[in-house]
């Protein structure tokens, strides 16, 4: 009733190929960034920002780069958590070294040599793929935490191995507030999202998915298969860096190379797993259940076991959390293996005809 | 659709539980979180250390509190991770009125807040672990690497050993062997021992075992190729089980094996058991203390009354008497601040950062707390956040730590100018002022 495109015409073909072809999603997405932006950081508590949004936004950043390499392009990669850390150490070497760097600037220079990286390590996916591919990309993360953890000028011949950053300023503001904190990490995923998805819908990320799709087909048609696959892992490394620069800045403020170990890479594939491969939505909401649910659960469970009069410990809280956490990963993957984004369309699909279904 | 409902009333009846549980908190309570572990991979370590920490405050509430003042805590599962612990610390860090001081018991975790102690002024207090540095209260304000730090523990392991091979001299051309937790926790020694190898002369071989340390067969087979003088063992959780059992496959001999407090507890060395005799530990002060007088006591107010947090037999190990101390030298801390701003009330953050820097516990307020012969008397200033770093060596029997050596403390002519050195470093970095003595007065 509400949600329905019925006279809404398109005059032009820009007005056809809009990112939200449809008024109500202009709507929403306009009401959504006004939320984002005005409301969230004078609602929000410190811990709420803090622990739970900047992660969400900063992980949601690497997805999305993650998604346009596995989702889109089809090339399993399990070296997500190397290009952040390059992307993170990268930052830093060029942030403390180079004196007077802009933070900005420090921080895409991080995603390009992430980018670098990534097109070497994207090499061999012209090769090989599938499963083989990931474990060549495994090599990747094996060999960014043997590098950080053993060569000492990548972080700055500190004794224990943790690099830790002074203040940052952006044009001269300070970004030490949970408020200002969480407005940069917002543009930067908002702007990132955006570009993300305007690739994707263009020619390029039309490559991607027919390479994805089918290869030999793609290359029988006329795409370069060199040009498509590298192209994939550049993009997605850079933005993966991005993240992983911002995780360490922003986020850790200090950190380890453990900090972006196996772990993560795992993390990101399950959140565009889950999320939804090949969408951008779909990574938001990937991010969103891996990184809020366990936090929600961690601290909802003492409470809700308060209220039936039964104090439960932490170390059971934690087992309790993983159990459930897991259980609702294979439910979700039992009921909609296309992930939580495809449930969204459902979702809008039945909204059209709300309130009379067929 | 009933399912649904249904979890949309059990979240509406969690959130009223989550506001009501607030509003009953009481205004004179100080509380104090506990970051801890007790599930993942150095459980076996972690589990002990939190049950003593929060064991302490049970007892002190039992005993009427901190001049009146109950002590309020909240658990928060780190599982020794970086990245949970920092969502840890954002949880409890404003809870209650605002905590009153952290313990990360994690390296790593202390790197990640010292950054935040900065700006929101809660101190960081790590005992016997943390950023060897963060000694110079002259820069790291908010830091308490309290009773010694891996520096300390290194410099005593190598005077140990020079006395043993009668004199410091005699190292000169000896092997040491550091095998080490690939983690801040097991790196922080490093810079020490390159300094004092060079100045002694003795080799330094670097072995470093990757987190968890299950497998360490190659670092081993390095040793066995290299044939150390001596094994300084830096791990943490299971990895020193494993280390031991990896010791006896290869035959190095476990009398010439020196773990770091944190390698020298009871889950290190019981499932090796009888191999694992010789095996040497340096103590951060205490050992395991089964008969000292403060654990007859928790046992007695806490156990006896059904209120212990873990099993009795653990109470008086060496991890839990750890924890104990912990909590004694927070709960301590805090009483200090309450002698200079209003004995009976609950202190702030701030309040208790001064409180930690001026402790003075000689021998006779350990006496009254049950902790005679379990440490000797610590103070700390302005200048040193770390105070008197006293050890001892134990070794295990096959079933039960005994002390082997005297009273031991490290050389603070070498000590001293390297942690100024990396304290000015860090200051440098960070673009921070030394503080003043009229600073060393708030």
């Amino acid at each position: 009733m509400l949600y329905r495109e019925n006279g809404q015409f398109k005059g032009s073909y820009r007005a056809d190929q809009q990112i939200f072809p449809i008024l109500q999603d202009r709507w929403m997405i306009a009401l959504l960034l006004v939320v984002a932006i005005a409301v969230v950081p004078l609602v929000a508590s410190e811990y709420m920002l803090r622990a739970i949004v900047v992660p969400f936004l900063i992980l949601s950043l690497a997805a999305i780069g993650l998604n346009i390499l596995v989702g889109y392009c089809g090339q399993i990669s399990l070296g997500a958590g190397a290009f952040m850390a390059i992307g993170a150490y990268a930052a830093y070497n060029f942030h403390i070294r180079v004196d007077g760097m802009p933070l900005i600037a420090s921080l895409l220079l991080g995603g390009f040599c992430a980018t670098a990286v990534g097109i070497l390590f994207g090499i061999p996916s012209l090769r090989i793929r599938g499963l083989y591919l990931a474990v060549a990309t495994l090599a990747a993360q094996f060999f960014t935490d043997w590098a950080f953890l053993r060569i000492k000028w990548f972080t700055n011949n500190s004794a224990s191995g943790s690099v830790s950053l002074p203040d940052l300023y952006v044009f001269g503001l300070p970004i030490s507030t949970p408020a200002q904190k969480y407005l940069f990490c917002l543009a930067f995923a908002a702007v990132f999202a955006l570009l993300a998805k305007n690739l994707v819908r263009a020619h390029i990320g039309r490559q991607w998915m027919a390479m994805r799709d089918m290869d030999v087909a793609a290359a029988v048609i006329g795409i370069r298969p060199v040009y498509a696959k590298l192209s994939a892992f550049a993009v997605s490394s850079f933005i993966i860096g991005v993240a992983g620069a911002l995780w360490g800045f922003v986020y850790l403020g200090s950190w380890e190379p453990s900090a972006f170990s196996i772990d993560r890479s795992f993390q990101l594939l399950f959140m565009i797993i889950i999320g939804g491969l090949g969408s951008i939505m779909g990574s938001f909401f990937g991010a969103a259940f891996i990184v809020v649910l366990p936090i929600a659960l961690d601290s909802l469970l003492p409470d809700l076991g308060g209220l039936f009069g039964v104090a439960v410990s932490t170390a059971t809280v934690s087992h309790v959390v993983l159990m459930i956490y897991g259980a609702l990963i294979v439910f979700f993957l039992i009921v909609e293996p296309h992930g939580l984004a495809r449930l969204w369309s459902i979702g809008k699909e039945k909204l059209r005809l709300w309130p009379f279904p067929h | 659709m009933k399912s649904r409902s249904l979890i949309t009333a059990g979240i509406v009846a969690a959130s009223l539980a989550g506001v009501s549980g607030a509003a009953l908190a009481q205004a004179k309570e100080q509380f104090i979180p506990v970051l801890s572990y007790r599930t993942g991979a150095y459980a076996p370590n972690g589990v002990p250390w939190a049950n003593g920490y929060v064991d302490y405050f049970k007892y002190v509430n039992a005993k009427g509190g901190l001049n009146g003042v109950k002590i309020l805590f909240e658990e928060c599962e780190t599982g020794y991770q970086t990245d949970k612990g920092v969502e840890c610390y954002e949880r409890l860090k404003g809870k209650h009125g605002g905590a009153s001081l952290f313990e990360p018991l994690s390296t790593g975790i202390t790197f990640a807040l010292t950054d935040k102690a900065f700006n929101d002024k809660i101190p960081i207090m790590t005992t016997g672990y943390g950023r060897a540095d963060s000694a110079d209260g002259g820069v790291f304000k908010w830091n308490f690497p309290l009773l010694g730090t891996y520096w300390t523990a290194a410099d005593t392991l190598v005077q140990y050993i020079g006395q043993k091979e009668g004199g410091l001299a005699k190292l000169k051309g000896k092997k040491i062997t550091l095998a080490y937790a690939d983690h801040p926790y097991g790196k922080e020694p490093i810079p020490y021992l390159t300094e004092a190898s060079k100045m002694h002369g003795f080799e330094l071989q670097l072995l470093p075992i990757t987190m968890p340390g299950i497998e360490q067969k190659s670092v081993w087979l390095q040793i066995r190729q290299s044939r150390p003088d001596y094994v300084f063992l830096w791990g943490w959780g299971v990895m020193n089980s494993t280390a031991l059992k990896e010791a006896v496959a290869t035959g190095f001999p476990r009398e010439k094996m020196y773990g770091v407090w944190w390698a020298s507890a009871e889950p290190d060395v019981k499932d090796v058991g009888e191999a694992a005799k010789g095996y040497n530990g340096l103590t951060l002060q205490h050992g395991a203390e089964p008969n000292a007088k403060i654990i007859k006591d928790v046992l007695a107010t806490v156990h006896d009354k059904g209120q212990g947090t873990g099993p009795r037999a653990e109470v008086g190990s060496v991890l839990y008497v750890r924890g104990m101390i912990s909590a004694m030298l927070a709960t301590e801390g805090i009483k200090r601040a309450q002698e200079r701003f209003g004995k009976g009330k609950v202190v702030t953050s701030e309040q208790v950062r001064w409180g930690l820097e001026n402790l003075a516990l000689d021998q006779k307020k350990l006496d009254a707390l049950g902790f005679a012969g379990v440490m000797r008397p610590v103070s700390t200033s302005c200048a040193d956040h770390r105070g008197d770093s006293w050890s001892r060596i134990h070794t295990w029997d096959g079933s039960k730590w005994n002390f082997t050596s005297d009273w031991l403390q490290p050389d603070e002519a070498v000590i001293k100018p390297m942690v100024k050195a990396s304290a000015d470093r860090y200051a440098a970095e960070k673009k921070l002022q030394r503080r003043t003595p009229a600073d060393c007065q708030s």
